[in-house]
């Protein structure tokens, strides 16, 4: 996979922003909207500037009424404009499951390819610090069950990039899914205009002991846990999956094939989750490659706890996925 | 004629506050011919329609509109052919007087290739992107978001895009059921912020499925405070009566599309049939149902034209023929339309090819418009 080609270096949110911005420019069509995203310039920064840039026609600060504005950015959609849904979390978008499950990512069906619906929500997924249960949802195993969506979540800020702006040119709806903890880390992006398309997973480590499948945030642990493993001479490949739906099982499936053992990383719960789902296919896939099952790392079972040290304790870490490696790979 | 304001004052309401809308005039005889046309043609589809359920030819849920017709009538007839219309889930009415063929309504309802929405959708969700119809829409209220979109859209269009002034209004219904959902405060407050050219037309049969409007609605006696709450004039108008109410609803529209406002409508109307097919109707008396039919939509507008243009009662008998014939040939169209063929199955989950997925095609419905 191609990496940067210059050595400009900026943040995640600044990334997210050139990528709206840039095919805002480009097409009158495209239009941002959700709370705080005009004259708070983004409750995390990430439309800062863009209210100055396009004027409140086109960066829409919305009211507390995820299931009105989404809805709204729908019925927008099906006439073919192309909104940009901030949800200030990905947890406020419950109260917007109806439009964004029943009517997004289902108008094309439902109306016989008479109207689709090229929409991108985006905003926080996952844990951020100390937010409970309520605030701290992943949401990707819940609504990648739903056929008619896309569904990406980007890592660092040159995937955020290029992802983001594959997502706005995208005919379909995609829900986009950040990360609160990844907006201020730093990457390189080049000058230049490029996009990443959806489906093509990128190595993010080679190795040859184990396989590491992951997506967005739980990488970073998953990146740590191979430096700590290296030392015990355990050496993972690690692949970032970049999109859920269409999830490109067959990179997955041909790096499992040199390692014959698979770990996959997934922040959401561990039931009915895009874990399993991967799980179970790379069984199907790797049945006589594997020498041993499948494992997997999740938040555990519970809902989000407020306190650090348990907090810390339920997400996914490096802790947690070395002793996943080690029992995969017949080190434990 | 309605009369809405925001004032708070019974005196205010008397005088310079009142916000007044002069009634449009009645069309000629040609136009009132084709709206009797129309409510014919709705009535005998859906009477059809209930026997091809019966028949077990339709499926799944199926929401009869008889006794509501003046109300697609009379509202479609007041706005443009390019205005957006978006629907709840009794929407074979609508999807008529809009002009799609009844052909096409009734082999959706088979689930046949032939439907508007190529069998996908079926008596809930009638799309016709020709005439910019964009769905019924089957969980109660979900349209009202949609209809501010809508209007949103072509307001963003007409002005960000063309850089004119904003020339659509978009009509929304609802039943009363959907009064009660969060959704429809949430739309009509975005649409007030907003200032989008939307119209909620609410279709007041009096009953969300079984419980009466009184049961389920608070303020059920005075639904004008449902709107002003959030700046929206409200207007009561005949939804028995399709020339007194296009008459309020034209003026309405007019000032929606001037002024780029938001404006919520109630038609008082009554569904002669129960909820959906399966239903009863235990909840209400025989006696109601009766005093409710006596004041039919297609009887007054009869009167109407016997009275003012002497239409005879064979001419109206003779267009009843005409229709019968021509949902007669709608059905049989629908019948010979072929099974929804499998590799529609995958088709039109998105609109690009990959994995299990093979892309999206129109409906025969929009032929000349394929993709």
């Amino acid at each position: 996979m191609k990496v940067a080609t210059t050595e400009r270096v900026i943040e995640f949110r600044d990334a997210l922003n050139e990528a709206m911005s840039e095919e805002m420019r480009k097409d009158s069509r495209v239009y941002l909207l959700g709370e705080e995203v005009a004259q708070y310039n983004g409750a995390y920064k990430v439309s800062k500037g863009m209210l100055d840039e396009f004027g409140s026609r086109r960066v829409i600060d919305t009211p507390i009424s995820e299931s009105g504005f989404a809805g709204m950015a729908i019925g927008s959609a099906m006439r073919g404009l192309r909104p940009i849904v901030e949800f200030m979390s990905w947890s406020f978008s419950l109260v917007a499951a109806d439009p964004i499950l029943n009517n997004a990512a289902k108008m094309l069906y439902m109306s016989g390819g008479q109207f689709g619906c090229p929409i991108v929500f985006r905003g926080n997924d996952g844990a951020g610090g100390q937010l409970a249960s309520t605030h701290s949802w992943c949401v990707e195993s819940m609504y990648a069950n739903v056929p008619g969506l896309k569904m990406a979540i980007p890592y660092d800020a040159y995937d955020a990039k290029g992802l983001l702006k594959s997502a706005i040119q995208d005919d379909n709806p995609v829900f986009f899914l950040e990360s609160e903890r990844l907006l201020s880390t730093k990457g390189h992006v080049p000058e230049e205009e490029y996009t990443i398309p959806f489906g093509k997973a990128l190595t993010r480590r080679e190795g040859k002991d184990c396989t590491i499948i992951s997506f967005g945030r739980p990488l970073h642990f998953c990146l740590e846990a191979a430096e700590v493993l290296a030392k015990e001479g355990i050496d993972c490949e690690i692949i970032d999956g970049r999109t859920i739906r269409p999830l490109d099982i067959d990179s997955m499936v041909a790096s499992v094939r040199k390692t014959n053992a698979c770990v996959v990383v997934d922040q959401s719960w561990s039931f009915a989750s895009v874990g399993s789902e991967i799980a179970s296919q790379i069984h199907a896939y790797c049945f006589d490659d594997l020498d041993n099952h499948v494992f997997r790392v999740h938040s555990d079972d519970v809902p989000t706890p407020y306190a650090h040290n348990l907090e810390q304790a339920y997400l996914p870490n490096t802790r947690k996925i070395c002793e996943a490696v080690r029992q995969a790979t017949y080190n434990a | 004629m309605m009369s809405t304001d925001l004032s708070t004052t019974e005196e205010e309401k008397m005088t310079e506050n009142a916000f007044q809308l002069l009634p449009a005039s009645v069309p000629g005889k040609e136009e009132l011919l084709g709206w009797l046309r129309q409510m014919l043609l709705i009535r005998e589809f859906e009477v059809r329609t209930m026997q091809a359920y019966q028949n077990r030819l339709i499926g799944g849920f199926c929401h009869i509109y008889i006794g509501q017709e003046a109300i697609a009538v009379g509202t479609i007839a007041a706005v443009n052919d390019d205005d957006p219309v978006v629907l709840a889930y009794r929407d074979h009415g609508h999807a008529l007087a809009r002009g799609m063929d009844p052909k096409y309504c009734m082999a959706e309802m088979f689930g046949r290739i032939g439907g508007c929405a190529k069998g996908k959708g079926g008596s809930m969700h009638m799309f016709d992107a020709e005439h910019y119809l964009y769905g019924g829409h089957g969980i109660v209220s979900a349209q009202t978001p949609l209809g501010t979109g809508l209007a949103f859209a072509t307001k963003y269009e007409d002005e960000v895009i063309n850089g004119g002034k904003s020339s659509h209004v978009t009509l929304c219904y609802l039943g009363d059921g959907a009064l009660n959902q969060g959704c429809f405060y949430e739309a009509m407050n975005l649409a007030s912020l907003q200032d989008l050219p939307v119209i909620f037309v609410l279709e007041n049969n009096r009953y969300s499925m079984g419980t009466a409007i009184e049961r389920g609605t608070s303020m059920a006696h005075d639904l004008r405070v449902k709107s002003e709450a959030h700046g929206i004039h409200h207007a009561v108008v005949d939804g028995k009566n399709v020339v007194n109410l296009y008459k309020d609803f034209k003026a309405i529209a007019d000032w929606c599309r001037e002024e780029s406002r938001p404006f919520f409508v109630e038609a008082q109307t009554y569904r002669y049939k129960g909820h959906s097919m399966s239903d009863p109707r235990k909840y209400r008396t025989k006696e109601e149902e009766k005093t409710e039919e006596s004041n039919d939509c297609i009887a007054s507008l009869t009167a109407y034209l016997e009275e003012q243009y002497e239409v005879t009662e064979d001419a109206v008998k003779q267009m009843a023929r005409q229709i019968k014939t021509q949902v007669r040939q709608a059905v049989e169209w629908a019948k010979n339309s072929p099974e929804t063929p499998m590799d529609e199955l995958y088709k039109d989950v998105f609109t690009d090819h990959w994995g299990p997925y093979t892309g999206t095609s129109k409906p025969e419905m929009l032929e000349g418009d394929a993709s």
